[in-house]
């Protein structure tokens, strides 16, 4: 019974492993908790389960598994527990059982829900009404293959809410992300290396030294360890950006907190041969795009911000720039950037779900050799996996 | 460790069914329990109270992000011995006296069984964890200097506390029970609020109660306030004598509740706080 569980797990794409699993049957054995579906929802729970956005996925699944078993909802508070005794078990044939009528699980609870309204007493060994003993779909102790077990044993009440309740679909990692989770992302790209004036002391080495020296000290030194990842953020503003204003400088503002050696430039809507840094002044102070791309060593990390929205023309015309008369297409301008700094990505503040329905971003995906991500926890993850590779 | 014992809560601290049973399954099963949540739900707080509610002696090893795997076993004091054998020491010939023992060593020697507090596991280096697979599996490790075998005597219960600035490696947290601390809800917070201040005066506590929800359900704030700023708050209003009626009148008459600087750490939070309460006056 248990394995079928562990591959409903796994068919609802959680991460769960063997060692885990019998971890979980270690614990039944042990008797860490006793027979109730609710404590054993939170032990295999503690147990399969490692990363709260996963929680979400879990409840669905347990809940699809022991679907069967108890389900319940908000109305029985409604039913009488006196009704649901066991009093009667009624034995049928496998014809009587086939010819049982057969709802879906909304028409069940539908249903239910009428015969609540209807029903005001006790009933036993029918077929229509909720009570015990019969071959109604309701009620327990009854023999309707779909039936809805309601009171007795093996369900719960607050158990099936717990799961029911979906609390941790906020958790799930296709949300979008705060300051913190961004910072938390950005953080692979870390390197730490030493470079620079040598200015600390290096222990292992004065002591290996010192060994050799034949217990004379012989001090050595080293350079502290720092952070040498270089980044390069060229982010659109203004026109269709406005929408998403707050997550650019969500993931603007945990960049810069970041990365010590990042810099940073504004384009619209495509790159030409300027851009700038700030955009008050952005018509005043203008860096020319050449000199940017001759500036920083090929190692640096590209990474591109925009929506990638605008008309096809802004990025494959010559002179298509909404701004002024561009002399080359933005497209020649992008393939630049990619070919002089190998690692680049472009994130994307529109869903993912709408990038096939804009022709400009199909265009633009092309030209970054399909590395656009979404600007979610989990885009953002892949995208950064993608700059260490 | 006697199987028996179990962890039930204690009266200073308010434990959900669900983490008693995680902390419980960890205890019986000897296996690590990693916990997360929202900072000030009281994660580090739990490793206190678990050794408490079992008798069992606490041990403590806070991470930094320079903390080394290798400092929780033992350190080989090199530097002493260098210095000692300068000065002609006699202890210098016994490599011994210059091993310094770690927390997990302590841990494992103990005579009966601890509670082992790792917290903040993920301020540690990326590769922190992975070092310390073997260590928290088999509980066991080697010390190369001496070349002696350390093992558990008794299997400590490891609590590890994570505020998930780093991903843990998977074959770490398979390892490991996981729990994941939710934010309490009105009826918990209340029983949390109860165990600290038994003599609050229940109008006031029910109106705090909602001031300091509508606060956290605010969107867009830069830090929602925690249970720990919770009862930071109440402690304010205690000491200043604030009546029930003062908070009461919050959603009515005057801009912020009294004494916000306690629920709110941010100054924009602040702001955007008050722009939010005047707009909402001025709907009324």
């Amino acid at each position: 019974m248990l394995i079928d569980f562990f591959f409903t797990l796994k068919e609802a794409k959680l991460p769960v492993s063997i060692k885990e699993f019998l971890v979980l049957l270690e614990a039944m054995q042990k008797n860490v908790i006793s027979n109730s579906l609710d404590e054993f929802y939170f032990l295999s729970r503690t147990t399969l389960v490692k990363d709260e956005a996963h929680y979400d996925k879990f409840d669905q699944a347990f809940g699809l598994y022991f679907h069967g078993i108890a389900t319940l909802f908000e109305k029985i508070d409604e039913i009488p527990l006196d009704w649901l005794m066991k009093r009667m078990q009624r034995e049928l044939t496998p014809e009587q059982q086939a010819a049982l009528e057969k709802f879906g699980y909304d028409k069940l609870m539908d249903r239910l829900k009428e015969l609540l309204k209807e029903q005001k007493e006790r009933h036993e060994g029918g077929n229509k009404w909720i009570g015990t003993g019969g071959t109604s779909p309701f009620g327990n102790g009854g023999q309707n293959p779909e039936g809805i077990r309601i009171g007795g044993e093996g369900g719960n009440r607050t158990a099936v809410k717990v799961w029911e309740q979906r609390a941790f679909r906020d958790y799930d990692s296709e949300r979008e992300l705060g300051t913190r989770n961004i910072k938390v992302a950005l953080r692979r790209l870390r390197r730490f290396a030493r470079e620079g004036a040598q200015d600390e002391l290096a222990l292992d080495d004065t002591i290996r030294a010192t060994a050799n020296n034949a217990g004379w000290l012989d001090l050595r030194m080293q350079a502290e360890r720092k952070n040498k990842v270089k980044i390069l953020m060229l982010m659109d503003v203004g026109g269709t950006m406005d929408d998403h204003i707050a997550r650019a400088e969500e993931l603007f503002s945990a960049a810069k907190s970041e990365f010590k050696n990042m810099e940073f430039f504004y384009f619209h809507n495509c790159v030409y041969e300027t851009l700038w840094k700030n955009n008050r002044r952005r018509h005043a102070e203008r860096f020319s795009t050449w000199d940017v791309i001759r500036k920083y060593p090929p190692d640096t990390k590209l990474i591109f911000v925009g929506d990638a929205t605008m008309s096809p023309y802004e990025v494959l015309q010559p002179g298509g720039s909404v701004e002024y008369n561009n002399e080359e297409a933005g497209a020649v301008w992008l393939q630049r950037f990619t070919s002089t700094f190998p690692k680049f990505i472009w994130l994307n503040p529109e869903p993912e779900g709408l990038w096939q329905y804009r022709q400009s971003i199909a265009i633009i995906r092309q030209l970054m050799s399909n590395r656009m991500f979404p600007v979610t926890i989990e885009g953002l993850e892949r995208g950064m996996t993608m700059l260490s590779k | 460790m006697s199987s028996s014992a179990k962890f039930e809560g204690s009266d200073s601290y308010v434990a959900t069914h669900d983490l008693k049973l995680a902390v419980n399954a960890a205890l019986t099963l000897q296996r690590p329990l990693l916990i997360k949540g929202e900072p000030g739900t009281g994660k580090t707080m739990l490793a206190e109270e678990v050794a408490r509610g079992l008798g069992m002696p606490l041990l403590q090893w806070h991470i930094k992000s320079t903390t080394k795997a290798q400092q929780g076993l033992y350190e080989y004091d090199a530097v002493s011995r260098l210095r000692d054998s300068q000065l002609g020491d006699e202890r210098v010939k016994n490599i011994d006296n210059y091993i310094v023992r770690g927390v997990l060593w302590q841990a494992f020697t103990a005579d009966e069984p601890v509670v082992l507090l790792i917290d903040e596991i993920d301020k540690a280096d990326i590769e922190f964890p992975n070092d310390l697979l073997r260590e928290l599996d088999r509980m066991e490790f080697y010390v190369y200097e001496t070349r002696e075998m350390v093992k558990a005597v008794h299997r400590p219960l490891v609590i590890i506390t994570s505020n998930n600035e780093k991903e843990l490696p998977d074959a770490f947290l398979r390892r490991c029970f996981f729990h994941y601390i939710k934010f309490p809800d009105k009826e918990t917070m209340q029983q949390i609020v109860d165990v600290h201040f038994p003599k609050l005066k229940q109008d006031l506590l029910a109106q705090a109660l909602n001031v300091f929800f509508e606060v956290r359900d605010v969107s867009g704030l830069k830090k929602k306030p925690s249970t720990s700023e919770l009862l930071d708050w109440l402690k304010l209003l205690l000491a200043e004598d604030i009546p029930a009626e003062a908070l009461r009148s919050a959603d009515q008459k005057s801009i912020v509740p009294p004494l916000h600087g306690a629920l709110l750490k941010n100054e924009q939070d602040v702001h955007l706080f008050e722009r939010l309460m005047f707009m909402s006056r001025n709907n009324r």
